[in-house]
């Protein structure tokens, strides 16, 4: 063993992103956890509260409580809407796009147009297109006898918050995959061809399996946004009608902002936050666990 | 089992080729005999791998007819040609095992199970994967996985070549040999036609019966390995096989002697009408070309490479540098030292081409 040499200085390096860490993450945070352990009259005046705002969460008979169940479910339902068909959608527009000539840069700049565009202008741009009277789609669907109005109608409402998600965010899917599929060398192809394969048994065996590594990024990223979506639901439902598109985020600035319920919602952040971070984590344990025993 | 008849076949990859320049394949007749083995050698960007997927499919030619037997499937898919290709870089199915791999051809081409799991048998057993057959392929070396891009296409019983594209670029140079040998034993064991590309001279020269030499787009002389290294036939193929290559020096000819840097030197044969105005070479490789203490033509030694078996010397003769070897017997080399040429193995070519020369 050769003697490590031993220098304070090197702290220098450590503690600008040890300060940066603090600020941006871990003094945020334990402020979140102070306030979900006390409750509070006003006044700057805080009393132990221990376990109980978790207590009244994690209990449905609560009111609090069914509150965030109904949330947790919607957003759960919603995360796993738009997954299912930006997914698929994803990939199967990502195999419509050309490999090589000038069609390759036009399409991908028109592709990837709307992740460019800011959430909250995203939600502007889709509550005057739906709306009946002034806007393109609501007044074309209306038109042809379609009863749709996002505003009073739970179904309209949901329809509309997942194809404003399946518009802004499908393009990623479409990138990542596409980036995936050029990694794959034109010979996987050709022997395809000599060994008889039909285009399914290319897909199959060739394309999704040199996809997976990239899906699971897309998969990851996609639940995490989803799992997370405020602006567009607010901007265009408002979280209504009723609370028909509340999602967790939604309902946690109502009770963080609106009632200044600060215990309530300290203890609901941290519990959603620990949430997203499970299910990320089970899922990649998951793939790359199946990954792992292939390669076994 | 098929012979494959080139009958013309040339290549632009824009599609509309207005001179020589833009054929990357220029127009080649050629026949591929049923159960030989042809390497197809040549230096990056000659046209051999264009030839190899003019023959697969993969690529259509612009011009000429492409035969297998008497039927013309230029126009034909791959997947319609009984034809096998290795890759360069190794091709197999992530997700499936050894035996799924072999066995894809067969069941895309819906054979009764009895028979692909038979087939399968045959062709593990005959390239050594039998104990690995029920691996999953991607956990496997490149040699394996070599060998299963090429069980893959052996496994189909009416496949009528093999296609090779520089299969052994990823193999350990150990495992090279060992690999080659098991291309020779598959090649006797089956009797089929295999094409080999590849741009090392030591692999086609052990592989094939016959070498075709390439050059920009043309194949310049087809010969077997004697003949390449004896006759070459282009200042090329001198000059791209064996290694160092061909010496070559401008020359004047006449009758069955030559001028070379004002020294007479005597020719094997008499060349009585060499074309005019063309530019005229002699050509002796290193191994006919021998240092000696008398007679032959005055050199100076730049450096002796002693290469163990044989030792070269390096040398100028006049403006022009030579590789000559030094004989056994000569222990010590002088710096100004006589080289000559064995007459018998002394081509002459005009602009680039061997000129046969009548009897003395």
């Amino acid at each position: 063993m050769t003697d490590k040499p031993f220098n304070n200085r090197a702290w220098f390096f450590v503690v600008p992103v040890l300060a940066f860490v603090l600020f941006s993450s871990i003094i945020p945070m334990m402020t979140v956890v102070n306030y979900s352990i006390q409750d509070t009259m006003g006044a700057n005046n805080f009393f132990w509260n221990g376990d109980g705002w978790f207590r009244d969460l994690l209990n449905p008979s609560t009111e609090i409580g069914a509150r965030f169940n109904d949330a947790l479910f919607r957003t759960l339902a919603f995360s796993f809407a738009a997954l299912a068909i930006e997914v698929p959608l994803g990939i199967a527009m990502a195999l419509c796009l050309p490999r090589r000539g000038w069609g390759v840069g036009i399409s991908l700049v028109v592709i990837a147009l709307p992740m460019l565009i800011p959430w909250n202008v995203v939600g502007t741009i889709w509550q005057i297109f739906t709306r009946a009277d002034i806007g393109l789609f609501g007044a074309a669907i209306t038109g042809i006898g379609i009863h749709y109005n996002v505003t009073q109608d739970a179904v309209s409402a949901w329809v509309t918050i997942v194809v404003i998600d399946v518009w802004h965010w499908t393009p990623l899917v479409i990138l990542l995959s596409y980036a995936g599929l050029r990694a794959i060398p034109d010979a996987y192809y050709q022997a395809a061809r000599i060994d008889g394969a039909s285009r399914w048994a290319v897909f199959v065996n060739i394309e999704l399996p040199k996809l997976q590594k990239v899906l699971v990024i897309a998969v990851l990223l996609r639940f995490m946004q989803t799992f997370m979506i405020y602006t567009e639901p607010v901007v265009v439902t408002g979280g209504g009608p009723g609370s028909a598109t509340t999602f967790l985020s939604i309902d946690l600035v109502k009770i963080a902002l609106g009632q200044v319920d600060l215990g309530s919602a300290a203890s609901m952040s941290l519990v959603y936050n620990l949430i997203t971070l499970t299910v990320c984590w089970i899922f990649y344990t998951i793939m790359t666990q199946l990954e792992r025993r292939r390669d076994a | 089992m098929a012979r494959i008849t080139l009958d013309g076949i040339a290549h632009a990859y824009n599609g509309n080729p207005r001179s020589d320049k833009d054929y990357a394949l220029k127009p080649l007749h050629h026949v591929w005999e049923q159960g030989m083995a042809y390497a197809l050698l040549g230096p990056s960007g000659c046209g051999k791998t264009t030839l190899l997927n003019i023959i697969s499919g993969l690529v259509i030619p612009s011009e000429g007819r492409l035969l297998f037997d008497k039927t013309d499937v230029t126009n034909l898919p791959t997947e319609q040609r009984n034809i096998a290709q290795v890759f360069q870089f190794p091709v197999i199915y992530d997700t499936m095992t050894v035996a799924e791999n072999l066995a894809f051809p067969l069941k895309n081409r819906r054979l009764p199970k009895v028979v692909i799991e038979k087939r399968v048998a045959e062709i593990a057993e005959m390239l050594d994967l039998t104990r690995v057959l029920n691996r999953r392929a991607r956990g496997l070396t490149a040699d394996a996985k070599q060998k299963i891009s090429l069980g893959r296409g052996l496994v189909r019983a009416d496949v009528s070549a093999v296609l090779f594209d520089e299969p052994l670029t990823v193999i350990d140079p150990a495992l090279k040999w060992e690999l080659r040998s098991k291309l020779k034993a598959v090649h006797r064991a089956l009797d089929l036609l295999m094409i080999y590309v590849t741009h090392d001279q030591i692999e086609a020269l052990t592989f094939a019966d016959k070498v075709v030499v390439m050059n920009d787009g043309k194949a310049v002389q087809i010969g077997t390995p004697a003949d390449l290294f004896e006759r070459p036939e282009h200042t090329f193929v001198g000059y791209f096989i064996g290694s160092p290559g061909m010496n070559l020096l401008p020359a004047k000819v006449s009758g069955s002697s030559a001028l070379v840097e004002g020294a007479e030197i005597h020719l094997g044969a008499a060349y009585p009408a060499l074309p005019k105005g063309g530019r005229i070479q002699i050509g002796v490789r290193p191994d006919y070309t021998m240092l000696t203490q008398s007679g032959g033509l005055p050199v100076q030694v730049r450096r002796i490479a002693d290469l163990g078996r044989k030792r070269l010397a390096y040398v100028n003769l006049g403006a022009h540098q030579v590789v000559a070897t030094v004989p056994p017997e000569m222990s010590s080399v002088a710096h100004q030292t006589r080289v000559t040429f064995d007459p018998a193995h002394t081509h002459v070519y005009v602009d680039d081409l061997r000129v046969a020369g009548a009897a003395a």
